[in-house]
């Protein structure tokens, strides 16, 4: 028998919950949670201008400002989508990525964060395997970091983007946001939410401008603590069932790279959450499909819905552009933080035209 | 050596029942007298100290820190360690063998407790369970014994095998050792490096189910109750979680010979401290849910805990200023433990302060079988703290006198404020 819990506990008083401090530079953007819904609604607003913007003119407004890209994880969209918006704002950039660099002979994350900011960086952005890695880089070099995606935690820009692109398709003619905006919206996001940084932003940005999230998947991969993370989250484990509900659907990878030992039988997996024609046919016919990439084809979409008539995926790598041109003229526009030296400008790849 | 009276002061000896205004007179590294203020008989010549408004108590014994000697002396030393003992009120410390040779020897255990190694306070090493802590060959325990180790631990390393901690637990038991487990099972907790729950999912980061500590004190428990007759001592060492302090509680309710031990983080901090990947905040056990510590509240309360332990695990900075889930697991402990105590058990939490005082130094003595320490009456050893009650201060990680600085207690008010630390009859620390 189990020893009896007492029904009645003396209310006391606990230390406080710690106070945070970051993040410290206000051109940061290291969780979708540092934006106020005002915030993501300017970035949003700036992502349409800056899109429409000319080229020649557009090209003067980071003009000669240096960015580094400090990739600890290979990535094909979200490193060439950030490099693009650089240079189409008119900045340097230089890609330090973890194999063919110093940080191979083991330098720390903070010493390379000096050693960019020594170099005349004035931002960084960064992609990282470990959770919580852009906190440690934003707190060590006091610069603008934009996380591009930290281990299992977050991926601000993608969030945004995601809404950018779901905002075309169900607001149409809306370019900003408001608490409401979407509500009686529901997105549901399927698959490997445990492992998704994808998933975690989306949870945490899409309720605050009115919409309900759905997760969907099995219990290996989405754990029920994922409901209690936030506002406006659920659970649905039933595919068709979150599927009938939804009018974003948005699918993501088995991150095999970060199951550490999970078995899962992926024939199974496939029978009960691959996004198929026929599924979306029946169950969401309207519906927008979203899905950050990469796709592997037959797992977890077929290529007929990824290359189908309800499919956004290609347009969201595009709303990336523009998304990222925001943030970053954001990320430089602030003017806190460390002074930075730009009296060399050796090495750093010039953004203009030639 | 010069005797040493501290007069003045109110003598809190909880062990012996005292909580009077009384002198005391050291000698010869011992307790020589006790009287009433001014009463003193043999004090002539002695150095005195004026404890006037102050507490005098027995020197506070820690069971469980890292002094990291031998073989990280980058860490730490057992002369840094033994320092941040003295600065914090503590006259004994039970060192924990998971160093480099891990002290699974009578050699190393001598070798901490050599002169040379330049020990401000008692130290009382814990040698290893097994050969290496490999949870696979026991090691000679009489040997150990006879060298000076007070119990025997795979720290960090837990004893998974059932076959190996039923012998452990026998072994041990045959000699007069205690058996100290790190409760956790690592087949739960691979890749983890926080409580697992909302937070943790929230943070993106592989989470320990607290089962895997309490699964593990509940197996230990039914080997001690399957061995009984041999009377074997089990110490659940920093208890985390509500489930593994039940579990304690049950087994001393059917008389098996179980303690337990709970860290000053594990009754103050939760899992919302890790914040945003607050290296200073990672340990294992990790923090856990309020539910969990408001746990280890009631249970020090109720008088389930035998002992407060700080788990003092000093890193160098650049070890913790790393990624969280690749920074290593501990934070120092031993110069913030009194004034965490004395600030939340007692003065928030209205836990007497004798109460407070026997949960640092009587009970924890009494549990490892240190003998003459954890009181102070006439002949034995001359371990006092002395400090003012009232005094609130702020801490400074930086002025530790440790080598390490990593805490989550940096800045935090303190009350308590120790003013001289005696270890055998000489004075160790003396606050500016």
């Amino acid at each position: 028998m189990k020893p009896a819990i007492p029904t009645t506990r003396r209310q006391r008083s606990t230390p406080p919950a710690p106070v945070s401090s970051f993040p410290y530079h206000a051109g940061s953007l290291l969780s979708v949670l540092d934006l106020t819904v005002n915030g993501v609604s300017q970035l949003l607003i700036r992502a349409t201008e800056l899109d429409n913007e000319d080229p020649i003119l557009r090209d003067h407004i980071l003009a000669k400002r240096r960015i580094a890209l400090l990739f600890y994880e290979s990535s094909t969209r979200t490193r060439t989508s950030f490099e693009l918006a650089c240079k189409a704002l008119g900045a340097d950039t230089t890609l330090v990525s973890s194999l063919s660099s110093s940080i191979e002979k083991g330098e720390s994350l903070k010493d390379t964060g000096l050693t960019l900011r020594a170099l005349g960086a004035e931002a960084i952005i960064l992609r990282h395997n470990s959770s919580g890695a852009a906190w440690l880089l934003e707190e060590s070099t006091r610069l603008p970091v934009i996380n591009a995606g930290d281990g299992m935690h977050e991926h601000p820009t993608q969030a945004l983007l995601d809404l950018r692109t779901i905002l075309t398709h169900l607001r149409p003619g809306l370019v900003g946001v408001a608490p409401d905006t979407l509500a009686g919206v529901t997105v549901m996001i399927t698959g490997d939410i445990l492992h998704s940084r994808v998933a975690r932003s989306n949870m945490q940005l899409l309720p605050r401008v009115g919409a309900r999230v759905l997760l969907c998947g099995p219990k290996e991969l989405l754990p029920e603590q994922a409901a209690r993370s936030g506002p406006g989250i659920e659970i649905e484990r039933d595919f068709d069932a979150a599927l009938a509900q939804s009018q974003a659907v948005m699918m993501l990878r088995i991150q095999a790279e970060r199951l550490a030992g999970l078995q899962l039988d992926l024939d199974e997996y496939k029978a009960n959450y691959q996004l198929t024609g026929q599924r979306l046919a029946t169950h969401a016919p309207t519906a927008v499909v979203l899905h950050p990439g990469p796709i592997i084809r037959g797992m977890e979409i077929t290529a007929g819905v990824a290359d189908g008539v309800q499919s956004a995926i290609l347009e969201q790598v595009t709303n990336g552009l523009a998304i990222r041109m925001a943030v970053m003229e954001r990320a430089l526009a602030a003017e806190t933080g460390a002074p930075t030296d730009r009296s060399s400008s050796v090495g750093w790849e010039h953004g203009g035209r030639a | 050596m010069t005797a040493l009276a501290i007069c003045g002061g109110r003598l809190v000896d909880p062990a012996a029942g005292v909580d009077a205004a009384k002198d005391i007179l050291l000698e010869g590294g011992r307790v020589a007298e006790i009287a009433g203020p001014g009463k003193l008989k043999h004090a002539e010549g002695a150095d005195v100290l004026d404890a006037a408004g102050l507490v005098v108590a027995p020197g506070l014994i820690d069971i469980h820190v890292h002094l990291r000697e031998p073989g990280q002396a980058y860490k730490e030393t057992i002369a840094t360690g033994t320092a941040a003992a003295a600065a914090g009120g503590f006259t004994s410390v039970a060192a924990m063998p998971n160093t480099t040779p891990v002290n699974d020897s009578p050699e190393i255990t001598r070798w901490m407790q050599a002169p040379e190694r330049g020990a401000l306070v008692r130290v009382f090493p814990i040698a290893a369970a097994t050969r290496g802590s490999k949870g696979e060959t026991i090691n000679d325990y009489a040997a150990l014994k006879a060298a000076g180790a007070v119990a025997v631990t795979d720290d960090g390393r837990p004893i998974l095998k059932d076959g190996m901690m039923r012998e452990t637990l026998a072994a041990a038991a045959r000699v007069g050792l205690t058996v100290i487990q790190h409760a956790e099972d690592t087949r739960m907790t691979q890749g983890a490096s926080m409580n697992l729950g909302p937070v943790s999912f929230k943070l993106g980061l592989r989470g320990m189910p607290p089962e895997a500590e309490s699964s593990m004190v509940e197996r230990d428990i039914r080997l001690v109750a399957e061995l009984r007759e041999s009377h074997p001592h089990l110490h659940v060492a920093h208890t985390s979680t509500a489930a593994a302090i039940a579990a304690v509680r049950q087994a001393r309710r059917i008389g098996l010979r179980v303690t337990c031990e709970v860290a000053p983080h594990h009754f103050l901090l939760t899992e919302e401290h890790v914040g945003l990947y607050n290296t200073h905040a990672k340990m294992n056990p990790p923090l856990r849910s309020a539910a969990d510590r408001d746990a280890m509240i009631e249970a020090i309360v109720d008088g389930v805990v035998d002992a407060i332990a700080t788990d003092h695990a000093p890193h160098a900075m650049h070890e913790k200023e790393i990624e969280f889930e690749l920074a290593p697991n501990g934070i120092t402990g031993l110069e913030t433990a009194l004034g965490l105590c004395l600030r939340w058990l007692h003065s928030e939490w209205k836990i007497p302060l004798g109460r407070v005082l026997s949960l640092l130094s009587a009970q924890p003595a009494a549990l490892l079988g240190l003998k003459g320490r954890g009181t102070l009456t006439a002949g034995s050893f001359g371990d006092v703290v002395v400090f003012d009650p009232r005094a609130e201060w702020t801490y400074r990680a930086t002025e530790s006198k440790s080598k390490a600085k990593n805490t989550p207690f940096d800045g935090w008010t303190l009350l308590g404020k120790v003013r001289w630390t005696v270890s055998e009859g000489r004075v160790v620390y003396a606050s500016a």
